[in-house]
């Protein structure tokens, strides 16, 4: 499954989502719990002094990292080695998931489990490990749930069961579980703890992801709240890390700041209940930890940002705190996007990691507010680099020919000071034809996308130059 | 120990410097950060401050404080055995359970010293407790953490398998936030000490808000979480 979520295209699944109510609700009720509960948290919380310091400190912390990252993967992947765990660079997810499949086997391998990680549903280890007869077990609670649902996918970054409901999860594990309780969120709960604890107790293999990796010690951190993470990476005797090759920071120091930040703009605490940092020190005498570690570290198309505009999307820690303030995931939802990433940010990376032809409608799904660039804690210019996809996009020739045309007509009308005069002049003309109520319901050509979802203001009879020149000679009306 | 195995680096690498532009870095400096606001976090609180406030945000957390002094620990241990389910316990292997005087309550309460050499047996029973007590070794104000440096004997299952883990905290360990901390695990791995394997910030009860948002306490780690502050500074 990988990166990708559904076959339709993208219109289409917009079109779906508009009509699901239930997700539309759920995603505008977490969209403002968690936005309210980061803002407290962050420029609300006045113990920790000014934010934007703290942003500040989150872009110069990223952007050294990236800048130097060759240098610092070294440093990591030769302090794991030094304390007895294996490293492995994949270029591929093809090249991920045979390392980790080479592994499995080697131990014959039959049960897994896992914490929650973005990065091994983006190459498809699911997947790949039970092609080769290693079952792995989501522990997480919202991917177990999605699990035991077959073939559902994350619709958020964080929290990744979001457009389920509790009658839902309950019938789901009513029917794939054996559960018999209520829907209840702490008995649904106690149930996934009663399931999964012997799980935990009897897999071979223990696979997380990493929020940071640490290079000067060669340390792996997991940011959590269920525990989960801890009973992966404690029971199995072996354990897999896997982690997106920029997911890192120099120093111990340098992980307090980024901890900081993930906690505090994903879920608005000041900590999660856990940070675990695991340093391999494998061997026979380990007892409640893993006899034997791998890092898996993967490039998976993130090179392909590395020296250019879009560069600083890689400085992104997975907060989601830009998808919880954008005013199109919250109307269409996570699936919607047709991948694991989401929101502003999903729609940076997708076409950067999967490409142009699968991705390169999302960043129209933006209103170009620029909310996601103000919400980012680590300052990843957002809202140009979705102009910019948009650019290439057309440049490119992915886009439909009537945006083409559209854009190509714009761009001779605006850089002739004539034409444009003339368009903006007539708009309220040309428009006339169109226009029901003082508004747009069933526009043409490139506003047909829009009117399908909402309708268009009608140009005014007023246009900005003619305003401008007004208000220029100070005349009263506009002042 | 011996060394582990690294597979496809350099080329690996070699793309990355082709990608920036540049050849491949074998030498870099951290900066200065021109920008360091956790240092300032809590800088003028005294001790005393500090310490209410790890009580406040333990709190906050639903974690249940205890303050005691060090004559009192004795009885303040034992009233969180019967509080909290007493036997079977589980204490991690710990020179300071004697340090605090605290060997004789933990035999007299039955309570199983974790056992490294018993391997699988001492996570049964880990397993099995109603309480693990553990000390703090860096405890953050800020938040209501407790630290843990967990090796082979100061075992990690202590603090995560049992119903509630019961974390004694001397007054001394509290810090204001991670900031202290992680600059400690800094300075060890500047000057070549070896680090634990196992560096783990706890912040109360294990938990989740998967479900419709609604916070529900108690999920793979433990239920209930108790910080026994004691007045050692």
């Amino acid at each position: 499954m990988a990166m990708k979520i559904g076959e339709k295209p993208f219109f289409d699944r917009v079109d779906d989502a508009l009509d699901d109510t239930f997700m539309r609700q759920s995603m505008a009720n977490a969209q403002d719990g968690l936005r309210g509960k980061k803002i407290a948290a962050t420029e609300g919380d006045e113990a920790i002094g000014d934010w934007e310091n703290w942003r500040s400190a989150g872009e110069e912390i990223r952007r050294h990292t990236l800048e130097n990252l060759d240098y610092y993967l070294e440093q990591l992947s030769e302090n794991v080695a030094k304390r007895g765990g294996n490293v492995f660079f994949a270029e591929t997810a093809e090249e991920a998931n045979d390392y980790i499949q080479q592994v499995v086997k080697a131990k014959n391998a039959k049960n897994a489990t896992k914490a929650k990680s973005m990065v091994t549903e983006e190459i498809g280890l699911n997947e790949a490990l039970s092609e080769v007869g290693c079952q792995v077990h989501e522990t997480d609670l919202a991917e177990y749930i999605l699990q035991a649902e077959e073939d559902d996918r994350p619709s958020h970054i964080v929290v990744p069961s979001l457009h389920k409901n509790k009658s839902q999860i309950r019938d789901t594990l009513t029917e794939k579980a054996g559960y018999t309780g209520t829907d209840q969120p702490e008995e649904l709960t106690a149930f996934a703890r009663s399931q999964l604890r012997d799980v935990f107790m009897n897999a071979d293999i223990g696979i997380t992801g990493c929020n940071f990796g640490v290079a000067e010690s060669g340390s792996v951190s997991l940011v959590t709240n269920e525990g989960n993470a801890n009973m992966v990476t404690s029971y199995p005797e072996t354990q897999i890390s896997v982690m997106g090759m920029e997911r890192l920071v120099p120093t111990w120091e340098d992980l307090d700041v980024m901890v900081n930040l993930l906690s505090r703009s994903a879920v608005g605490q000041k900590i999660t209940t856990y940070v675990t940092n695991v340093t391999p020190d494998v061997g026979p005498e380990s007892v409640d930890g893993p006899k034997d570690f791998h890092l898996v570290i993967v490039d998976g198309g993130r090179s392909k940002a590395l020296g250019t505009e879009f560069q600083s999307a890689l400085h992104c820690i997975r907060c989601a705190a830009c998808v919880n303030v954008c005013p199109v995931y919250r109307h269409i939802g996570g699936h919607a996007y047709g991948s694991i990433y989401q929101g502003p940010i999903g729609a940076v990376l997708s076409p950067i990691l999967g490409g142009y032809e699968e991705y390169g409608e999302l960043p129209y799904a933006s209103s170009l507010c620029a909310a996601c660039t103000e919400a980012c804690p680590v300052k990843i210019p957002l809202h140009e680099q979705l102009i910019r996809h948009r650019e290439i996009y057309v440049e490119e020739n992915y886009a439909e020919k009537s945006e083409k045309a559209a854009m190509t007509a714009f761009g001779i009308g605006a850089s002739t000071p004539s034409l444009f005069k003339i368009a903006t002049k007539g708009a309220p003309t040309f428009a006339k034809p169109f226009v029901h109520d003082g508004s747009i319901s069933n526009g043409p050509g490139p506003m047909k996308l829009w009117t399908k979802i909402r309708e268009f203001p009608a140009p005014g009879n007023e246009n900005f130059r003619k305003w401008f020149q007004e208000h220029k000679k100070g005349d009263s009306r506009n002042a | 120990m011996h060394k582990g195995t690294i597979h496809n680096r350099d080329k690996f690498l070699g793309n990355i410097a082709d990608k920036l532009g540049r050849e491949r870095k074998t030498n870099v400096s951290r900066p200065d950060w021109e920008h360091q606001p956790q240092w300032a976090v809590y800088q003028d609180h005294t001790r005393d401050e500090l310490c209410a406030l790890f009580h406040k945000n333990s709190e906050e957390k639903g974690t249940h404080v205890l303050e005691t002094t060090m004559d009192q620990l004795e009885q303040t241990i034992v009233y969180v055995m019967e509080t909290y389910g007493g036997a079977p316990m589980v204490a991690t292997d710990d020179e300071r359970f004697k340090a605090f005087g605290l060997n004789a309550v933990m035999a007299t309460n039955d309570v199983h010293i974790w056992d490294a050499g018993s391997g699988s047996a001492s996570i049964e029973q880990a397993k099995q407790a109603n309480i693990g007590f553990l000390f703090s070794d860096a405890s953050l104000a800020e938040s209501g953490t407790i630290t843990q440096f967990n090796g082979r004997n100061i075992a990690r299952s202590v603090s995560l398998l049992p119903t509630t883990y019961a974390a004694i905290v001397p007054k001394s360990t509290i810090v204001p936030r991670m900031t202290q901390a992680t600059a400690t695990i800094h300075k060890h791995v500047d000057d070549g000490e070896d680090i634990s394997p196992y560096i783990n910030f706890i912040t109360g009860p294990s938990n989740s808000a998967d479900i419709e948002m609604n916070m529900v306490v108690g999920v793979h780690g433990p239920v209930k979480a108790v910080h026994i502050v004691v007045l050692d500074a």
